[in-house]
């Protein structure tokens, strides 16, 4: 339970279906000190929130410290991502991390037989067991967020608000329900970056990262500086200043280069058809062969045909349509609703768009 | 439900509750000149005067606050000017917040403040402020307060002594310990909560208030005093609880709880007859309390902050238990325990130490 409105329905529905519902919070960071107000409480609006949501449905409810692990799971790897070149997912980490696998473990060790939570994604009980679907409410869908959890975690999940329609249908519950969130606004951004800037974050932790250096040309010609790798992302066109045009085409960075501390730029057109990935999870049986598919690269993206192959340690992704995917984005595997797995994006010089470069 | 925490809060005494409602009877600010305020204030009188005489130490010398914190806040703020302070290192957050920068005094793995090096810092420099607790509220372990306060005598320092955790459990006698000052709350004692009060002796009584206000308290703390729960905390003062009673379920707790694995902290002191502190190896504090908690034994761990997170004890942590502060709880008894309580806590502590040893309650990640 966040403190927000889709958690408190959520635990909401089921004590009213007839569930015992126990509500936890996880303690992430410090508010007080992510805030930089000193002397505020380490925990700020949201676990009061979330409390008062569990006291008004009458349930249990608990507080959990994951500061530390979410330092190290969360945090430490975003900085760590945006240092080695890449644009991290820190959603996916802490659902994949802090969420449900410490989650799932909690439930068990208290005796719960599932993990209910907020997520817009529905679960769908097949011939083969758990299956993860998109939500129907498909502007909110959180799928590609989840494509990480394993299927023994994903057996012992429910989401409530799978088959919401959409959020007034949520509100509208949470208004039925008498709770006090029914309005709240919805989070925003990355939760442990209340002021937008990461950079800060990512500088903190890995100051290598923040180190200024050249902005080249695809043939290496040095066409201007930047002030940090960490600020730049694959696609990106803002902060290149003047190396953002050339003979009157507008260029984006098709790669960064930490090691170099170099910014890559290309023209629009930079584009690869294969994608290779790390750290695949399946959330279908194991696939023999090439599996044709739909697979979204970013969060905002849309459905593009590709065929994936499982090798093992990894994927290789063909895309019908050659795209520009960003290193550190998932790549997640869907056939129609249902999301059959995905990976993490590798960085660029291990597949062939370097031959681009 | 089974209550096994009293040290955060002790059930309501009877007679506590018969002297509050007799006590809101009275209208009337104890400040008034009139015959009504004239009872109210004969109330307090006769509170202080009781209270102070309980704890060995003059009405005069006894200062009504709202609780143990501020006792200890306005014990460091008035006894510390122009002072070195040092504190033990399983102070609790009341004197630890209110003491930022003070040198810290270690203790042994039990939890005992060490005398040698009280000694040495006592003789390095100017003459300063000591804070020692009587008896921790994690462990329950007892401190050599008397000796503490003879050595500070002696190099020109005072010592303020947090007794919340003390009082009502074991005979607390400023004048016998020989210490400046006394914090006491009336909660720890089966007395309401928002009363405490900070005992002086007469050496130091006539300190300065954190809050001026009007006056009241001769000076020492502003504030219309809690007639009520002030004549609730007199009704308390002189309980002593029936220790061996008590001692002799604890023991039995505890023992049961060592067969199944757990390990006692600070143990091999003297401790208070209602307090132990188990710690169940590979099982992280917050999963154990929410675990008994739903097993209807309310029990707790750490000092649990207002976001009502578990956090890793500062006290364990200072006795040398490193990963096992992690894994510790407190289990206290209140002066009305019974047996089908001790019970629950048996049944519901084995079942989760079974759950633990299956390997289902993760270790502090």
């Amino acid at each position: 339970m966040s403190g927000g409105v889709d958690s408190s329905v959520a635990a909401a529905l089921l004590r009213e279906q007839g569930h015992e519902v126990i509500g936890v919070t996880l303690q992430l960071y410090d508010q007080g000190a992510a805030s930089g107000r000193k002397g505020a409480c380490c925990a700020g609006q949201d676990i009061h929130d979330a409390r008062r949501a569990a006291d008004h449905l009458g349930i249990p409810h608990y507080v959990i410290d994951a500061e530390e692990r979410f330092a190290k799971a969360v945090i430490a790897d975003f900085a760590d991502s945006y240092a080695a070149g890449e644009t991290p997912v820190p959603c996916i980490r802490c659902n994949q991390t802090v969420k449900f696998a410490d989650l799932t473990a909690l439930a068990a060790d208290l005796g719960a037989e599932r993990l209910a939570t907020g997520h817009y994604v529905r679960r769908v009980d097949g011939p083969q067991g758990a299956e993860l679907h998109r939500a129907a409410d498909q502007d909110r869908d959180q799928s590609w967020f989840l494509f990480a959890t394993t299927r023994s975690q994903l057996d012992r999940c429910l989401f409530p608000l799978g088959a919401m329609p959409d959020k007034r249908v949520v509100r509208d519950h949470a208004a039925r329900l008498g709770l006090a969130v029914a309005e709240k606004p919805d989070s925003q951004d990355i939760c442990f970056v209340p002021s937008g800037s990461y950079a800060e974050i990512v500088g903190r932790l890995r100051p290598d990262a923040l180190e200024p250096g050249e902005i080249v040309a695809q043939d290496g010609t040095v066409v201007g500086r930047h002030d940090g790798v960490a600020r730049f992302t694959v696609g990106q066109s803002k902060r290149l200043g003047a190396a953002a045009m050339a003979g009157g085409e507008r260029r984006m960075v098709i790669a960064t280069e930490p090691g170099m501390r170099r910014v890559i730029v290309g023209p629009r057109t930079v584009a690869t058809g294969v994608v290779r990935l790390r750290e695949v999870n399946w959330l279908a049986s194991p696939q023999s062969g090439p599996v044709r598919c739909a697979v979204k690269l970013r969060a905002r993206d849309g459905m593009r045909p590709a065929t994936v192959e499982d090798l093992g340690d990894g994927a290789v992704v063909r895309l019908d349509e050659p795209a520009l995917p960003a290193p550190g984005q998932a790549c997640v595997f869907y056939d129609g609703e249902r999301v059959l797995g995905g990976g993490f994006i590798t960085r660029a010089e291990d597949y062939p768009i370097a031959s681009v470069i | 439900m089974h209550y096994l925490d009293a040290n955060a809060s002790e059930p309501l005494r009877p007679e506590a509750k018969a002297a509050m409602s007799a006590a809101f009877e009275i209208t009337g600010n104890p400040s008034s000149v009139h015959a009504h305020g004239r009872a109210a204030r004969k109330l307090i009188e006769d509170a202080r005067e009781k209270i102070a005489a309980r704890f060995g130490a003059r009405g005069q010398d006894t200062v009504f606050t709202s609780g143990g914190t501020e006792a200890d806040a306005l014990a460091i703020h008035a006894l510390g000017i122009g002072r070195r302070v040092l504190i033990s290192a399983t102070e609790h957050d009341a004197v630890r917040s209110a003491a930022p920068g003070a040198d810290v005094l270690p203790v042994s793995r039990d939890g005992i403040v060490d005398l040698d090096a009280l000694r040495a810092w006592l003789a390095a420099g100017p003459p300063g402020l000591v804070c020692v607790m009587l008896a921790n509220n994690e462990t329950g372990t007892i401190q050599p307060v008397e000796q503490a306060a003879a050595l500070c005598r002696t190099h020109g320092a005072l010592l303020h002594v947090d007794a919340v955790q003390a009082a009502g459990r074991i005979q607390v006698d400023l004048t016998a310990l020989g210490c400046h000052s006394l914090a006491l709350s009336a909660h720890k004692m089966g007395g309401p909560s928002g009363v405490g009060a900070l005992v002086l002796s007469p050496e130091v009584s006539g300190i300065i208030p954190l809050i001026a206000g009007g006056g009241q308290e001769r000076g020492r703390r502003g504030g219309t005093q809690a007639v009520p729960a002030i004549a609730g905390f007199a009704a308390v003062c002189g309980a002593i609880f029936d220790q061996p009673q008590i001692a002799a379920l604890r023991d039995r707790a505890e023992a049961a709880a060592v067969r199944i694995g757990a390990i006692v902290c600070g143990g091999g002191a003297p401790r208070l007859a209602n307090t132990t502190s188990l710690a169940l190896p590979g099982a992280r504090a917050d999963t154990q309390v929410i675990a008994m908690d739903l097993a209807g034994v309310a029990v707790s761990a750490g000092a649990a902050c207002s976001s009502g997170k578990v956090q890793t004890s500062h006290v364990l942590t200072a006795m040398g238990l490193g990963a096992l502060a992690g894994e510790t709880i407190r289990v206290s008894l209140p002066w009305n325990v019974s047996e089908a309580a001790i019970e629950a806590f048996e049944t519901a502590y084995s079942r989760m130490a079974e759950r633990s040893r299956r390997g289902l309650v993760p270790a502090a990640a």
